[in-house]
């Protein structure tokens, strides 16, 4: 049957591989090629690619660096950042990714979804929002690495973009991110509520537990995670790292018998 | 020798590098000089059934193609798309298909899931394969392959079925008939059992 789908989601700065806490204190975790290879062996059952800077210096996808890692990756790979039109969106298939995310171009010009959707297939374009808790309840939209808030309802949003073409919605949680104590579960129902698209959820989880817990929950999902992936111990060492398959088939054998 | 059809949709540069790897000689075909001496094809696919079979019938690559598969019997592998695209229509465009094999394409009936998320069918799923096709020899137990779809591919004859998955109902994963292969899932993207799988189509 099919299987949720557990994901290591890395971000590239400065050509490097980081790791934030609360989309700050970025920490240097590696080389984004030998990181791929690694997760190969591992066979990871997806992986997430996110370049932070391209938005940010308004610049174009590194494509070239975008191609060296899909020939690497024998895995699903879906790239995210600085994607703004949907010629980037073409050329970045052509070079063999699977997945394009598309993050602050959602706000900016959603109509761009609807127009990928329409060459590449909707299947194919995942909507990474990324959300924080409003300080008097409820969750807003940000984007920009969570340094733009934009005032807006992000299960809203989804009914929107969803409407719009997207395939898939991945939820980050600017509050959970770096922490590895779980993800905020609260903000899972709430979007798993909203949307009948497929759904990665991203930021908080710290051990295995928190991924079963997750896929225990709501079965078919996706579990993604940065800092589980790349640190090891309470120091947080840099330690490549993944569920081998019978610790996976332990992770979701509840689900797996429902 | 493999010759990968590049079209212009679908991975290309994953199963170069996977022959690569492997050691088997693998060529890419940009125009149908570079399709005459195959020996083997991949045909490769992603995304709208419409928007590939165009860009397929504009690389001036099909008559070629076509003629190697049908007259000369050179096996071809279909992925995903490109495997709906041997059948003789589907349900998700208007275009005609290859119409290699009896078959047509139909939308996945989500009706029989019971998880919110219904289409498309994404991520690993089991296959049950007819050990007796080359194309699945030596595969340790439980295959289990990468999907991304939403549409299935809908054997005409039951004989040419060679592996099966569930997403609500039974579907055809894997086809096999005569020279002419097709799988639905991502071998290149399958890690250990994607890579004999297309290692098998080599030694073929």
């Amino acid at each position: 049957m099919l299987r949720p789908r557990i994901i290591p989601c890395l971000l590239v700065h400065e050509k490097g591989l980081v790791k934030s806490v609360q989309f700050k204190n970025h920490k240097y975790v590696g080389d984004p090629i030998n990181a791929v290879r690694i997760f190969n062996e591992k066979e990871a059952d997806e992986l997430m690619l996110i370049d932070i800077d391209a938005t940010i210096n308004k610049e174009e996808p590194n494509f070239k660096m975008i191609q060296n890692i899909a020939s690497e990756c024998r895995m699903p790979l879906c790239y995210g950042g600085g994607i703004k039109n949907v010629q980037q969106a073409q050329k970045i298939f052509s070079l063999g990714v699977e997945k394009i995310a598309l993050s602050s171009i959602l706000i900016e010009n959603p109509n761009l979804i609807t127009e990928i959707a329409s060459k590449v297939g909707s299947q194919s374009v995942v909507a990474v929002i990324d959300v924080k808790k409003k300080l008097l309840g409820g969750y807003e939209v940000y984007t920009h690495n969570g340094k733009i808030s934009t005032g807006i309802n992000p299960l809203d949003f989804i009914k929107k973009i969803e409407n719009l073409g997207a395939g898939e919605i991945v939820i980050n949680s600017i509050d959970q991110d770096g922490m590895m104590n779980g993800y905020d579960l609260k903000l899972v129902e709430q979007v798993r509520r909203s949307t009948s698209l497929p759904l990665t959820i991203l930021g908080g989880a710290g051990n295995l537990n928190h991924i079963e817990n997750l896929i225990q929950i709501y079965g078919i999902i996706g579990a993604a995670a940065g800092s589980l992936f790349v640190f090891k111990g309470v120091y947080k060492a840099v330690l490549i790292n993944y569920p081998s398959i019978i610790e996976k088939d332990k992770l979701i054998e509840k689900t797996l018998k429902n | 020798m493999i010759t990968i059809i590049d079209y212009g949709v679908g991975n290309i540069n994953a199963f170069y590098n996977i022959f690569k790897t492997l050691g088997v000689e693998v060529s890419i075909a940009r125009n149908s000089n570079d399709i005459l001496n195959s020996k083997k094809l991949i045909l490769p696919g992603v995304g709208h059934f419409d928007y590939a079979m165009n860009k397929f019938n504009e690389s001036g690559m099909v008559e070629s193609v076509t003629d190697l598969v049908m007259s000369k019997s050179v096996p071809v592998l279909g992925i995903c798309v490109g495997m709906q695209m041997l059948a003789t229509y589907s349900e998700e465009g208007k275009l005609p298909g290859l119409n290699w094999i009896n078959a047509d394409v139909k939308k996945i009936d989500s009706s029989l899931l019971t998880q919110t998320t219904r289409l498309p069918h994404m991520g690993w799923n089991d296959i049950l394969v007819d050990n007796n096709n080359p194309l699945f020899h030596n595969l340790k137990e439980a295959p289990r392959y990468y999907f991304l779809h939403s549409y299935y591919f809908n054997c005409k004859n039951n004989d040419d079925t060679i592996a099966t998955s569930i997403y609500g109902n039974k579907f055809t994963c894997a086809v096999n008939h005569k020279n002419i292969y097709g799988v639905q899932f991502h071998p290149e993207k399958s890690h250990y059992f994607g890579i004999q799988l297309l290692k098998n189509f080599a030694n073929l």
